[in-house]
């Protein structure tokens, strides 16, 4: 069959398989940018796929200081896991340890949603008795002294069940520069893209994985029909003019969000062109039996 | 739907008793019905339809008094969802027990206002009495919850027992405010009586202009709290003024030490 082709670049009849996951959403603030960022980027570190990592996590979107509910600059940041427990354990374990931690740093609840996972409601043992317990109708918080003052935490959060884990692209050129190029200006698009992360180091994957090893241990090992090295050795599934592959995952709270990043992302690879970016679009799946969301690359073109 | 308008005829000649008059009791009820309703809390016998001039638009969701009166005790009481407007006065007890909806008294308001309130918001446009969102006798606590908003002037103990919810007096409030608080915030804007926070064990008073306190109240220091500012938020669209308050750097005193002392007053440094 003949590929697809936008301005130049080939569209695999392709489709990414994406899994039901869990998510969740909290909005950091702190006296300033720089520390508002930096506890999310603290609390979103070692989060990049739920095979080591317990959950996977980043950073949404900035809000500036007035869309905020203490009016300080705030970082929205998402989480996303197999199961609510894994979840709510990382979520406590994480906040605990690298929002709390941060300096002058709170803590609000950002996904609406009737059901909830406990934060403040856990992390005010902390304050060792001391802890001060905020109503105002509907909203709870909880206020933990710390040695810079207060610690301020919304007590529950809310929690999906819709959450979408898994959508992807895989993104082939010639050379690592063009490809990079493609890779980091789609990161870029899909950034804009509300309620999704790409989990991975700045949202590009470079080592996807096929399922299952020649060695017993592993359960996940290099997806070699797309390692441009061994394109002679094995069963590839690269042509003769690509010499690198890389990848962009994506988590959403909804299928939606998901969809749209994806959209953004083949649309910015589609405008830059084969010639300084990408030859070839893909996704990555396991022949439909294993996600139940199928995001077919064909649908999602500008 | 329309709302049930009721229209005082002239000022009653005793106490009356509307805790019937509320969007729940009053479901499914025709104008006829809701007049044949028994108000008096003395011997002489007084229907809602002697006291009132009776408008039904279809809906008792929202019922609007026009008119009140200082004689009218318990109005919405034990209010759970809807809206109650009083173009006037009320007396004791206005909102006691309510758990959801929105009470508006457009006037003044006696003694126990919101006292056992759970949830919901009231609001009284006037001045109100004492033990605002206080325990009746008997009773082991004040409010449990809601935001009650007083845009005059309260009696003495307001907030006495408090154990949750948030008060603003946007007025002046009378001596001992906050007496015995269990926990809760009570936010006063302008003068406060002697002894603030008196007995506190546990909760946060706000005091634009805070009398001298209590030696049992130590001096925590001055701070720019982010709970502070998240209050100050949630306020604005019902007190800029108590929004400024809030946003501004606040002196913390803790106290009652004479009680179990995880009390708070703050005031602006």
């Amino acid at each position: 069959m003949r590929p697809m082709k936008r301005n130049g670049v080939r569209i695999d009849d392709s489709f990414a398989e994406a899994f039901p996951m869990r998510g969740t959403a909290i909005l950091i603030t702190a006296p300033n940018r720089h520390w508002a960022v930096q506890a999310a980027t603290t609390m979103t570190g070692f989060a990049t796929s739920v095979i080591g990592c317990g959950a996977e996590a980043g950073i949404d979107c900035e809000r500036p200081g007035k869309s905020t509910p203490d009016g300080r600059p705030g970082v929205r940041v998402l989480m996303f896991a197999m199961s609510s427990d894994t979840l709510q354990t990382q979520l406590v374990n994480r906040a605990g340890q690298c929002v709390l931690t941060s300096p002058g740093s709170a803590c609000f609840a950002d996904l609406e949603s009737p059901d909830r996972l406990p934060i403040g409601d856990q992390l005010r043992y902390f304050g060792d008795g001391w802890q001060v317990s905020k109503k105002f109708l509907d909203r709870h918080f909880w206020r933990v002294p710390v040695m810079d003052g207060e610690f301020l935490c919304e007590a529950t959060t809310g929690l999906t069940k819709k959450a979408v884990g898994g959508g992807n692209l895989l993104i082939m050129g010639a050379s690592f520069e063009t490809t990079m190029r493609a890779a980091e200006l789609a990161v870029a698009a899909m950034n804009d893209v509300e309620d999704v992360i790409l989990p991975f180091p700045g949202g590009i994957v470079r080592s996807g994985s096929k399922v299952g090893s020649k060695y017993k241990a592993m359960m996940a090992s290099t997806n070699d029909a797309y390692c441009p090295t061994l394109r002679g050795a094995v069963k590839t599934n690269l042509e003769e003019d690509i010499g690198c592959v890389l990848e962009i995952v994506i988590d959403g709270l909804t299928e939606d969000a998901v969809a749209e990043a994806m959209r953004a992302g083949l649309a910015a690879i589609v405008k830059l062109g084969p010639e300084h970016g990408a030859v070839r679009v893909g996704a990555g799946n396991y022949g439909g039996k294993l996600g139940p969301f199928h995001f077919h690359l064909k649908d999602l073109l500008p | 739907m329309k709302p049930l308008v009721l229209t005082l005829k002239q000022e009653p000649g005793q106490r009356l008793d509307l805790a019937p008059l509320v969007p729940h009791l009053l479901e499914g009820k025709s104008a006829k019905d809701i007049a044949e309703i028994e108000l008096q809390t003395t011997r002489e016998k007084v229907v809602a339809g002697d006291i009132f001039k009776i408008r039904s638009g279809g809906g008792v969701e929202t019922i609007h008094f026009e008119g009140g009166s200082l004689r009218f005790d318990n109005v919405g009481q034990g209010l759970k969802s809807g809206e109650i407007f009083i173009e006037g006065d009320c007396g004791k007890c206005a909102g006691r027990g309510m758990s959801g909806g929105n009470l508006v008294v457009n006037g003044d308001s006696g003694p126990f206002a919101g006292s056992a309130m759970s949830g919901g918001r009231l609001e009284i446009g006037g001045d109100t009495g004492g033990f605002l969102a206080g325990p009746l006798e008997g009773e082991m606590e004040g409010a449990t919850g809601g935001l009650l908003i007083v845009r005059g002037n309260a009696g003495e103990r307001a907030g006495d027992r408090l154990r949750r919810g948030t008060i603003l007096i946007e007025g002046s409030a009378g001596d001992f405010p906050g007496s015995r608080m269990i926990a809760g915030t009570l936010i006063i804007l302008k003068e406060c009586g002697k002894l603030p926070g008196y007995l506190m064990r546990r909760g946060t008073i706000v005091l634009a202009n805070p009398p001298e306190l209590a030696p049992t109240f130590v001096d925590c220091g001055t701070h720019q709290l982010a709970f502070a500012s998240v209050f100050a938020g949630l306020l604005r669209p019902e007190s800029r003024a108590a929004a400024r308050l809030l946003s501004r750097p606040l002196a913390r005193f803790a106290g009652d030490m004479a009680a179990l002392g995880k009390g708070e007053i703050f005031f602006p440094a």
